[in-house]
């Protein structure tokens, strides 16, 4: 359960997050969509104790995130901002490894090895493993820090992009992983995405910020339509109904 | 890929050579007949070697092995590869505050000189991190130039004083690294840079996540300032205590890291063994070059590793290309 309380954060003069009131219930799998600059990744962030509040407050599962000790959060909160650049020669396993610290805080148990191999095997990176990240692609390198998330086991997943860098197989797997999480591990998973046709096939529910704030919320076929996504991107969209699902169309 | 036990062999063989180099001539022969008894000759030959040459010996491997590692994490925690005590104004901090020790208090006892060391190399540590806050453009050389620039006008301050108060000759001691003066009771000091270098062993996850940078580490349910307050008194203290009693090493904690990550990577908890031996060796080697390159006089150590640091930094440079990051 996450709680947004008139979450505010400023940059200079800018109300990235203006003010916006949240309610995500515990499981499933939610979309930030938005246009850039609608203060999604800040959000995120705020949730994520990344980026302190400037005003309100942000509570998951009760626990407020800025008073609440960041090892505690830790085991409850994994997060995964989109810029990951690691100055650092690190490998797949050592990454995925660290996902681990929160519970294991540096002494690796059997059980934590096997969160790892789990981690490993479930984003497809076994023949990988040992590799370091700088000699690998931007998506490989994109894979390698979700299976450092999911390895943190924690009931909170949030992911800004995950689908950064990656093409369209691997993206399809990682939604495909995604839901799989919320679904067969009940966790809730949180992710900004730009893909407005990604966001409605995999979605349980989809939030649309514009400005700093939420214009809409609700589920995929409430917000898919052509009025809130035009009026959210500010852009004509069109809404076609493929095999049952909706699809947003902004081509012209 | 080299194995551990190898290597840890070779710095020991070193170790032994280094024993038996210089202008005393002692022999392993002497040394045995000296512990059965022997003429004067050869206890005399004993007491160099315990007074003298195995003090020099520890003191090379304290040294090299601890500022090694306290390079290692000011490249984490600068998340930059060309970082060490001698690229962050650190070694200039600790010299100035050296000065101060000796200026305001002269009689007052080494460890009160490394303690004031250790606080303005924190400080000035401190600082560079402060100003590499405010540097828009983090390009990856632009963090050592702006340490160096730091360093050089921490310095210029400090040659001002040593100047106007006669005391230019302490502080090139202090600036250039030389082992020629160690002698038993005054090297004991480094024993403390092998607490830190085991300490550091032990929180090595902390600081390779800071390596990863701050949203890791924040995630991870670590404290970012605790780590990296942590990360600096190591680091300012190692480079502190190795100051005031043999002088600085440079290039070491640059070198000997980057040569290790080529291999092994960044992961400190794997690649600590081998960076402290890797420094230990490299400065023993640099060491026995010093003092048989113009037998019987010695070169500085700090002059050695000076130039064939630099020579194996620009290999490196040069090869590792684009990957420098």
């Amino acid at each position: 359960m996450i709680d947004v309380l008139d979450a505010v954060k400023t940059y200079g003069e800018v109300r990235v997050v203006d003010g916006v009131r949240l309610a995500l219930p515990s499981g499933g799998l939610t979309s930030i969509i938005g246009p850039n600059g609608a203060g999604k990744s800040t959000l995120l962030s705020l949730v994520a104790r990344l980026v302190g509040l400037d005003g309100g407050r942000v509570l998951v599962d009760g626990l407020d995130v800025t008073t609440t000790k960041s090892d505690v959060l830790a085991r409850r909160i994994a997060a995964l901002r989109q810029e990951n650049h690691l100055a650092s020669r690190l490998t797949v396993r050592d990454l995925v490894t660290f996902g681990r610290y929160p519970h294991s805080k540096g002494r690796t148990t059997p059980e934590d090895l096997e969160h790892v191999a789990r981690a490993i095997e479930f984003l497809d990176l076994g023949s990988l493993a040992d590799r370091f990240l700088d000699e690998m692609s931007g998506g490989q390198r994109q894979r390698a820090f979700v299976a450092m998330v999911l390895c943190q086991d924690t009931d909170v997943l949030l992911l800004d992009e995950p689908l950064n860098n990656l093409d369209p197989r691997h993206a399809v797997a990682m939604m495909e992983r995604l839901r799989a999480a919320a679904d067969q591990l009940g966790k809730t998973v949180v992710v900004v995405v730009h893909d407005i046709n990604v966001a409605a096939y995999y979605s349980d529910h989809i939030v649309a910020m514009s400005d700093g704030a939420v214009m809409f919320e609700g589920p995929p076929h409430a917000v898919i339509c052509p009025e809130v996504l035009s009026d959210v991107y500010g852009l004509p969209v069109s809404v076609h109904t493929i095999e049952g699902r909706p699809h947003a169309t902004y081509f012209r | 890929m080299p194995r551990l036990g190898v290597v840890a062999g070779a710095v020991g063989l070193l170790a032994l050579v280094s024993l038996f180099v210089g202008v005393g001539d002692v022999t392993p022969v002497d040394l045995a007949r000296a512990v059965v008894g022997g003429d004067s000759a050869e206890r005399h030959d004993l007491l160099l070697l315990l007074v003298s040459r195995v003090p020099r010996t520890i003191a090379i491997i304290l040294a090299g092995a601890g500022m090694a590692i306290a390079g290692q994490i000011m490249q984490l925690l600068s998340r930059n590869r060309f970082v060490e005590p001698s690229t962050a104004g650190t070694v200039e901090s600790a010299a100035i505050g050296i000065l101060a020790v000796t200026v305001l208090a002269p009689g007052a006892p080494v460890i009160v000189k490394m303690i004031v060391a250790t606080c303005t190399a924190l400080a000035g540590t401190a600082l560079f991190l402060r100003i590499l806050r405010y540097v828009p453009l983090r390009s990856v050389l632009v963090v050592p130039l702006v340490g160096l620039m730091l360093g050089g006008i921490i310095n210029a301050v400090t040659t001002f004083f040593a100047y106007r108060l006669d005391l230019l000759q302490s502080l090139n001691v202090w600036m250039t690294g030389d082992f020629s003066g160690v002698l038993r009771g005054r090297y004991e000091l480094l024993w403390l840079t092998f607490a830190l270098t085991v300490l550091a062993f032990v929180v090595a996850d902390r600081f390779t996540v800071a390596g990863m940078g701050q949203d890791f580490v924040t995630t991870l349910g670590m404290n970012y300032r605790a780590v990296l307050a942590l990360g600096l008194s190591i680091v300012s203290m190692v480079t502190a205590v190795v100051v005031v009693t043999v002088g600085a090493i440079p290039f070491l904690g640059l070198v000997v890291p980057n040569l290790v990550a080529l291999i092994f990577g960044d992961n400190l908890r794997r690649t600590a063994p081998w960076v402290a031996l890797g420094g230990a060796g490299f400065v023993l080697v640099c060491d026995l070059v010093g003092r048989t390159v113009r037998y019987p006089y010695e070169v500085p150590i700090g002059v050695v590793v000076g130039v064939v640091g630099s020579a194996l930094f620009l290999v490196m440079l040069l090869r590792r290309d684009a990957r420098v990051a």
